[in-house]
């Protein structure tokens, strides 16, 4: 596949490699923040090949793990009304609400349905005139264009029978409540490519400048990631904190004007709680008052709920970087993929789920076996 | 049966405490191949059906070997006999109909087991509405997959449910066939130093489904692989008997079959990812949904584990036959890590390819 | 949040006054909305999110990447840096 294939050569990678091992001159700390970045490091095992160089934290940046508790229990008891269709990406699936997910909604009798797009609720609204269709409309900024143009278009044309439940969370305060932290140990920030595909990249100079940390624009790609980190681990050598773009194919500084007009229009800036982390001050959107009639959380009246999370779970702690997943005393026991106590364990770049399924093993030359 | 059994199943009885316990009604990850349709099996139906038996004074063991079908010696001839059901939605799809998939579905379940399939019995489940001319379209397609399949559909049942109860058509396909003297394949027999080989590309029948599911339909020329896999096992059993593992990866995909394969064998297996055969569209569909082709459903394609000596010519045979001119070698098996199934990435680095829970889900993130 | 994947647009057109396009995926083809990327026309790339081109994909841009790490790899070669095979 054009553009893909290229990004994922082995010999590019490993000279990549060499030369980060080269310039490292100590063990540096970078947290990469985008939920697919954990995956794909994880995946293809750079951070296995980076170890002793590089230590890589992985943040908050899966909004499957970061969304509230409450807003679970809101989506489910939403998704348990008979006559609604809850239309979700796939992702949310199997995300631990209070005491059920949306599978088990589903078991219930529930008419919980995956979508590949926003439009495709919409679409579903217009064929169900008789039905209440819900859209689960979580994600970081990236997402945040799609999910304003349905309930733009959803007023735009009159389509009444269709809401959404929003809970969008932004990254910049996410790395500044992050870096801001009393004890931080992340050095540099790998930036989530796509996020700045829409965003730009631009707010992020202040608080490179303000907290004197690198942060790198990164793509998905092994040499996208590992090239991010090539330039972090470079700046960190020098002292430099500026930000850089190790993923100009697909970013500029400005990002996507027409999309964040269309971002403006529909949503408005509130506070947010973090799952695992607890609230940050605005650092989330919301639908605008003018959108209120296509506002789940109003019209299905759940705005009340709330909720308790496990006392067991320690997300947070791993979502800041401040404890591995396998040195949570529930991994692996009372928590696994098939049980998850938090979000972390379901979602399959949760670090603790990716940590489970793909970093058990490390290769010790040869065909030798050690588990980590 | 009905409203006056209020069963409570008692989970204090069971050994592994995970997933059935937190969870009192199916959802739809009971269906999806992986752990939780293993569960349901190893905690739900053995017990129950294994209940009995210590009371008889034969001991069927049968059960026990879990693999795609059961192998008994009746009279000193050895049959194997298989069931399965198909519920597969939408009815006709690119490259295949649930008639088509019923028949070969059990064929291939025999064949897994080095039998030669001989006869199916086809049992209907139809909701009330049904249009005839589908279930006749049904109907020929079985015909016709029976024929080339060399087996004969000789009893069968049909029932009917209200409106709104089925969804069109539920079809179940159970089969014998005869096992040949010598062969002894199940899913115990893999040992370390024994090879892994796929007999062509992977996660076609799953994407084919997938381009016409609602609300993550796509274009693309993604046919079903369904086909019957008898005569392809047969043309590698005549290169040697000794086949020790066949199974086809169905729901839930290589990954899954695998992991089944390495608990029942309590090996360890490694696969190269390099060496996977997947089509170029199934790639671009799973890269666009997030999917791993690894764990998409097949339905034309068997793994096979071989003694090390036999896997350069089991290929070779293979690649001759026209159902496995894409076959390759995947992978080996290890006394390491037993139980658990990893892949060599690309880049050389390692990874777990667990066991999946419920279905493969597409995804944003 | 970033599953976004690059795809070649091979049509455009207009659905209720929406601007929407075909995308090929190295042989599997999507509709997608077109509205916030203007600038993309028959031809170009672009990066797919959720159904939504968020960006045009700078073939250039890509293409002096690719080259600068051939490069860079060349020159590692030319200085003798120690290479360690993966897997260590």
């Amino acid at each position: 596949m054009k553009y893909l294939d290229e990004f994922r050569d082995p010999a590019l990678a490993q000279r990549l490699l060499d030369d980060i091992r080269h310039t490292a001159s100590r063990e540096w700390q970078i947290m990469e923040v985008c939920g697919g970045q954990t995956h794909s490091l994880i995946r293809n095992g750079l951070d296995q090949l980076l170890a002793g160089k590089v230590e890589l934290i992985h943040g908050p940046g899966c909004p499957v793990c970061v969304t509230p508790l409450e807003v679970i229990d809101k989506a489910l008891a939403i998704a348990a009304q008979p006559g609604v269709i809850f239309c979700s990406f796939g992702d949310m699936l199997r995300v631990p609400g209070s005491d059920a997910d949306l599978f088990r909604v589903k078991g219930g009798g529930g008419d919980v349905r995956i979508v590949y797009s926003p439009l495709d609720a919409l679409a579903l609204a217009r064929q169900h005139p008789d039905r209440e269709v819900v859209f689960f409309a979580i994600g970081f900024e990236t997402t945040a264009p799609a999910n304003a143009m349905a309930v733009h278009l959803a007023r735009h044309r009159g389509v009444r029978n269709f809401s959404m439940l929003v809970s969008h969370v932004l990254v910049p305060p996410a790395i500044s409540a992050i870096v801001g932290a009393p004890r931080n140990r992340v050095q540099a920030f790998l930036a989530a490519g796509h996020v700045c595909s829409v965003m730009g990249y631009w707010q992020y100079e202040a608080l490179a400048k303000q907290h004197r940390v690198p942060i790198v624009v990164t793509g998905f790609e092994p040499l996208d990631l590992l090239e991010g980190i090539r330039l972090a681990v470079r700046q960190l050598e020098e002292g430099r904190a500026e930000v850089e773009n190790a993923y100009a194919r697909a970013v500029t500084r400005e990002g996507n004007a027409p999309a964040q007009r269309m971002i403006a229009q529909v949503f408005e800036v509130t506070d947010r709680k973090w799952r695992g982390i607890g609230p940050i001050p605005n650092s989330g959107w919301r639908l605008r008052e003018a959108y209120r009639d296509w506002d789940a959380e109003v019209k299905f009246a759940v705005s009340d709920i709330c909720a308790q999370e496990s006392a067991l779970c320690r997300s947070g702690d791993v979502l800041q970087g401040h404890l591995k997943p396998n040195q949570c005393p529930a991994f692996g026991k009372q928590c696994t993929p098939a049980r998850p106590l938090g979000a972390t364990m379901v979602s399959s770049e949760g670090a603790c789920a990716a940590y489970y399924n793909y970093g058990r093993f490390v290769v010790e030359g040869g065909n030798e076996w050690v588990t980590k | 049966m009905g409203d006056e059994v209020t069963t409570c199943i008692d989970v204090s009885s069971w050994s592994c405490p995970l997933p059935l316990r937190d969870c009192p009604h199916i959802v739809m990850g009971h269906g999806g191949g992986g752990k939780l349709s293993a569960d349901l099996v190893e905690h739900l139906f053995l017990p129950a059906f294994h209940r009995q038996e210590s009371d008889c004074s034969e001991q069927s063991d049968s059960l026990s070997t879990l693999g795609d079908a059961a192998t008994l010696r009746v009279q000193g001839t050895r049959l194997a006999f298989s069931t399965d059901s198909f519920v597969v939605r939408p009815l006709f799809f690119p490259g295949g109909d649930i008639g088509k998939l019923a028949v070969h579905g059990t064929v291939n379940d025999l064949a897994m087991m080095g039998a030669r399939p001989l006869y199916l019995s086809t049992g209907f489940i139809l909701e009330e509405g049904l249009p005839l001319a589908q279930l006749s379209a049904i109907a020929d397609s079985m015909g016709c997959a029976a024929h080339a399949s060399g087996v004969k559909l000789v009893t069968g049942d049909t029932k009917v449910v209200d409106k709104g109860h089925g969804d069109g058509v539920y079809i179940n396909t159970s089969g014998i066939g005869l096992i040949p003297e010598g062969v002894e394949i199940n899913p115990m027999r893999a040992r370390p130093g024994d090879v892994v080989l796929i007999s062509g590309k992977i996660g076609v029948h799953g994407m084919a489904i997938m381009s016409v599911r609602d609300g993550l339909a796509f274009d693309a020329m993604i046919e079903s692989d369904t086909a019957p896999l008898n005569g392809l096992v047969q043309a590698m059993l005549d290169v040697s008997k000794d086949i020790h593992v066949l199974r086809d990866p169905t729901r839930g995909g290589v990954a899954s079959t695998l992991n089944e394969i390495a608990k029942a064998s309590r090996v360890g297996i490694v696969i190269d990812e390099a060496a996977l055969p997947v089509p170029a569209p199934v790639r671009a569909a799973c890269e666009l949904l997030g999917m791993d082709p690894i764990y998409v459903a097949n339905e034309g394609k068997l793994v096979a584990i071989v003694p090390p000596e036999s896997a350069e010519p089991m290929l070779e045979r293979m690649r001759s036959h026209p159902l496995g001119t894409h076959a390759a070698i995947i992978g080996q098996v290890s006394d390491q890590h037993p139980g658990i199934v990893a892949a060599r990435t690309r880049l050389g680095t390692a990874r777990v390819v667990p066991m999946q829970i419920g279905e493969q889900l597409p995804r944003i993130c | 949040m970033c599953l976004g994947i690059p795809g070649k647009v091979i049509d455009v057109f207009e659905t209720d006054g929406t601007r929407m396009g075909r995308v090929d995926f190295g042989g599997v083809v999507k509709t997608v909305c077109l509205a916030y990327v203007p600038e993309v026309t028959v031809g170009d790339y672009t990066i797919v999110h959720v159904g939504f081109a968020i960006t045009k994909l700078d073939e250039q841009s890509a293409q002096e990447t690719l080259a600068l790490l051939r490069e860079s790899g060349a020159m590692h070669e030319e200085l003798g840096q120690n290479h360690d095979e993966i897997p260590r």
